[in-house]
């Protein structure tokens, strides 16, 4: 099993953290993990994106140029990126703020509306854990019980208190997210 | 076994400086390697090992510094990316001169001027022909992970301190920025004054007692004679260093028709490459030099007759691809494909120019 | 009084201290660097911590100051000796570290590195040879050559439209919060050198005080960069350079 995982959107957004959790959660999982960020004047309020890649065995490319999946979080980010998923693959989106929706028609897609969503639940610091749910429920190649250890390990202790919160917002994103196009 | 960490490789050179007992670390920021001293500030290792962590007011005070630590016998480190270098390089050769054992990490990125902060391998002239003035060497390890950047710290300091000589391990930004599972290696404490007599008293400024005469450090000698001397001393280390301290890895070479050469984070997409071609049929394989100083000559001379090319790989305009050409001296096609000004190549367009080349 | 008699142990009344090593000084006739040499090493030598003191050379006439003084030294790149005493200091502060530094040195390449370490209120003290001239590479201006003097490259007398005004860095130091003693001094006849004893002395002591940098300036002469004989640039220095550079304490705490 080896899943090349590109996630985009503005700073702030929790792009990083997003990637980050998703690396530790496949080190508990006793997997192979890369990060790989975009990283310079583009962390201060631009776009950012990370590169992240799981694996049962060694890996060697940190860099690529195509992706099993992208985890679309802005429009520049779709003009960037929606090419970059490989034919079959799977592009999951947030349709807030998007004014080209994907056009591709070899890949399957999914949006899941996280910014309303943690807008409901009251805290937009849930934002990327919504976003994290959708991407799980339609990749489950990290079982829950990793999910949490890698949200420890990734947070500082002194924001433990925050875990239910998050996997309340991973278990939104699960239940939230929409097939827009499923192909064979 | 020891727990492994997710962390970037520029915080694996500050853990891996705190705990292979690094007594000093003197720096500047500047990105892409702001991490190696944000995370040293972070863990304060002065309340722990006593290691000093200091914030110079420019790179030339950083590697000014690193001199009067290196002078005492001290364990002492920088860390910088390129434009950060080309300030330090005056220090660089005054070390080298003095025969300073000390380590300056450079996370490279483009060039020149002050160019970008994303990714490149433009510095390989700098760093491992020179940089600063005069005949000079520095020994010089190319990482190609966040362990690699772990392990290299102490590697580094063995061997500067067994030549007594500057180390500098040559990453660049995709490596620094990264971040990979890292195993921690058990804590070595810093040096006692005893030690640290034992190895260095011979030369190191530790204070003028009645039992030996002074010790000074100094990269001048006015007369021709002397200075004459001084070098062919150089000389005689650094060709004991290549014949010794050479370090380098291959990766599906055995059988291979075609080579190709690339380190650091380079050689990490190669074997993506290799990969990709060995299903096409293609027979290739990789030389990753580890050591670019000393560059493993031997070793890839060796492996010259049984290609039919060798493809060189960098983040630069080539550069290393002038020491593959030397060593394979026209016996096989030497081709180049190169990314840079901070672009990174991918593994699909370095394929593409591999069967470019050989059809 | 005989020759014999006048060697004999008991009438002797000076004696060079043994941590003046007796290398032969390059220094030329009537230059200041050698008294300021024998100052250093007799406060050595009479603090007792010939072992624990690090000097630190310039680049510039007392470059070979390490040939002079029996201690450990270290030789700096131009203008970057605050740094390295930075960094001895920092990594063996039992140490007494000190750097010897001229006015091309200090004030001119290595402004940057002395403006910082005195403003960390590093722990070591600071010699500075100010004779506002270039005397090692033959004579040319310093940022401290006054208006008016004649040097290599300011052959019409320094200019201030053309090359800026002397520079009063030793003021300008006392200004960091980082110095704890900041003095000007001068060593041309017995009464400066004991005077001039005292301060280096006083910032040799400071340095194991954890109150900060010590800071000496010491108003000097070079008879041959300014083409003069020594008594004459003694004279010269008192008429001219005492005037701009006013000796005394400018800072003690």
């Amino acid at each position: 099993m080896k899943e090349e995982i590109i996630i985009a959107g503005f700073g702030g957004q929790g792009v990083l953290s997003m990637g980050k959790i998703i690396a530790y959660s496949g080190i508990m999982q006793d997997m192979e993990v890369t990060w790989m960020p975009s990283y310079g004047p583009e962390m201060r309020g631009g776009t950012a994106n990370v590169t992240v890649i799981v694996s049962e065995n060694k890996i060697s490319s940190p860099i690529l140029s195509k992706c099993d999946t992208a985890i679309i979080l802005n429009q520049q980010s779709m003009d960037k990126f929606e090419n970059m998923v490989k034919p079959g693959g799977l592009l999951i989106y947030d349709p807030n703020g998007i004014t080209r929706h994907p056009e591709r028609k070899d890949i399957n897609i999914c949006s899941i509306e996280a910014a309303e969503e943690s807008a409901i639940m009251g805290n937009t610091k849930a934002f990327n854990m919504i976003v994290f749910g959708a991407f799980l429920k339609k990749k489950p190649i990290l079982t829950m019980e990793n999910v949490i250890k890698g949200i420890k390990k990734s947070i500082p202790e002194r924001h433990h208190h925050l875990i239910p919160m998050n996997e309340q917002a991973i278990m939104v994103g699960m239940e939230k997210v929409k097939d827009i196009q499923t192909i064979q | 076994m020891a727990e492994k960490i997710l962390m970037k490789g520029n915080e694996a050179i500050a853990y891996g400086a705190i705990r292979c007992g690094c007594d000093g670390y003197f720096g500047y920021p500047i990105t892409p390697q702001s991490e190696v001293m944000e995370t040293l500030m972070v863990e304060k290792p002065w309340e722990t090992t006593g290691m000093v962590v200091l914030q110079a007011e420019s790179e030339t005070s950083s590697i000014n510094m690193l001199y009067g630590g290196a002078c005492t016998g001290k364990k002492v480190m920088t860390s910088s990316s390129s434009p950060g270098i080309s300030l330090m390089c005056e220090g660089l050769t005054y070390l080298a001169g003095a025969e300073l054992p000390c380590l300056v990490v450079n996370v490279m990125r483009g060039g020149p001027g002050l160019g970008t902060i994303q990714p490149s391998q433009s510095d390989y002239f700098q760093c491992v022909k020179g940089g600063g003035h005069g005949d000079y060497h520095m020994i010089i390890l190319a990482p190609a992970s966040a362990q690699d950047m772990y392990d290299f710290v102490d590697e580094a300091f063995n061997l500067a301190f067994k030549y007594r000589n500057p180390a500098m391990i040559l990453s660049d930004g995709v490596i620094g920025q990264m971040m990979e599972k890292v195993e921690m290696r058990p804590m070595k404490p810093r040096r006692t004054t005893e030690e640290l007599l034992a190895e260095c008293g011979s030369w190191a400024l530790t204070g003028k007692t009645p039992d030996r005469k002074r010790n000074l450090i100094t990269s001048l000698a006015l007369e021709p004679h002397i200075m004459e001397a001084h070098n062919q001393k150089l000389q005689a280390k650094y060709r004991e260093i290549e014949a010794n301290e050479v370090r380098y890895s291959t990766y599906k070479a055995e059988d291979a028709e075609h080579l190709i050469v690339a380190y650091g984070s380079v050689y990490r997409i190669c074997e993506s490459v290799v990969d990709m071609a060995r299903e096409k049929g293609i027979k290739v394989g990789i030389l990753r030099p580890i050591t670019l100083y000393p560059y493993p000559e031997k070793e890839l001379d060796a492996l010259v007759p049984q290609m039919k090319s060798i493809l060189t790989v960098e983040m630069s305009a080539g550069q290393m691809v002038e020491d593959v050409r030397r060593i394979a001296n026209g016996r096989v096609p030497v081709n180049f494909y190169g990314r840079f000004g901070g672009s990174i190549p991918s593994p699909e367009e370095i394929l593409e120019a591999l069967e470019n080349y050989i059809k | 009084m005989d020759i014999k008699d006048i060697i004999k142990p008991e009438n002797k009344v000076y004696g060079k201290t043994p941590l003046l090593t007796d290398a032969v000084m390059h220094y030329c006739p009537g230059c200041t660097h050698g008294v300021v040499h024998k100052i250093i090493a007799e406060v050595i030598e009479e603090m007792g911590i010939q072992d624990k003191t690090i000097g630190i050379s310039p680049v510039g006439c007392a470059v070979l100051a390490y040939n002079y003084i029996d201690i450990d030294w270290e030789q700096s790149a131009h203008g970057r000796a605050p740094a390295l005493a930075t960094a001895t200091k920092r990594l063996n502060p039992e140490k007494y570290v000190f750097t010897y530094q001229g006015d091309g040195d200090l004030a001119s390449i290595g402004c940057g590195e002395v403006m910082h370490a005195c403003n960390r209120g590093e722990n070591i003290v600071i010699i500075f040879i100010n004779n506002a001239i270039y005397g090692m590479t033959g004579g040319q201006m310093a940022p401290t050559t006054l208006l008016g003097q004649v040097t290599a490259t300011t052959p019409y007398g320094r200019r201030a439209d053309l090359n800026g005004y002397p520079m009063k860095i030793t003021e300008i130091v006392a200004q960091l919060e980082g110095t704890c003693y900041v003095t000007r001094q001068s060593a041309q006849n017995p009464a400066a050198v004991r005077k001039a004893k005292k301060a280096i002395r006083k910032a040799f002591e400071n340095s194991m005080m954890n109150k900060g940098t010590s800071f000496v300036e010491i108003v000097s002469t070079c008879n041959s960069g300014w083409k003069l004989t020594p008594v004459k640039a003694n004279k010269w220095m008192e008429e001219n350079m005492f005037p701009f550079y006013q000796l005394g304490d400018i800072k003690d705490r």
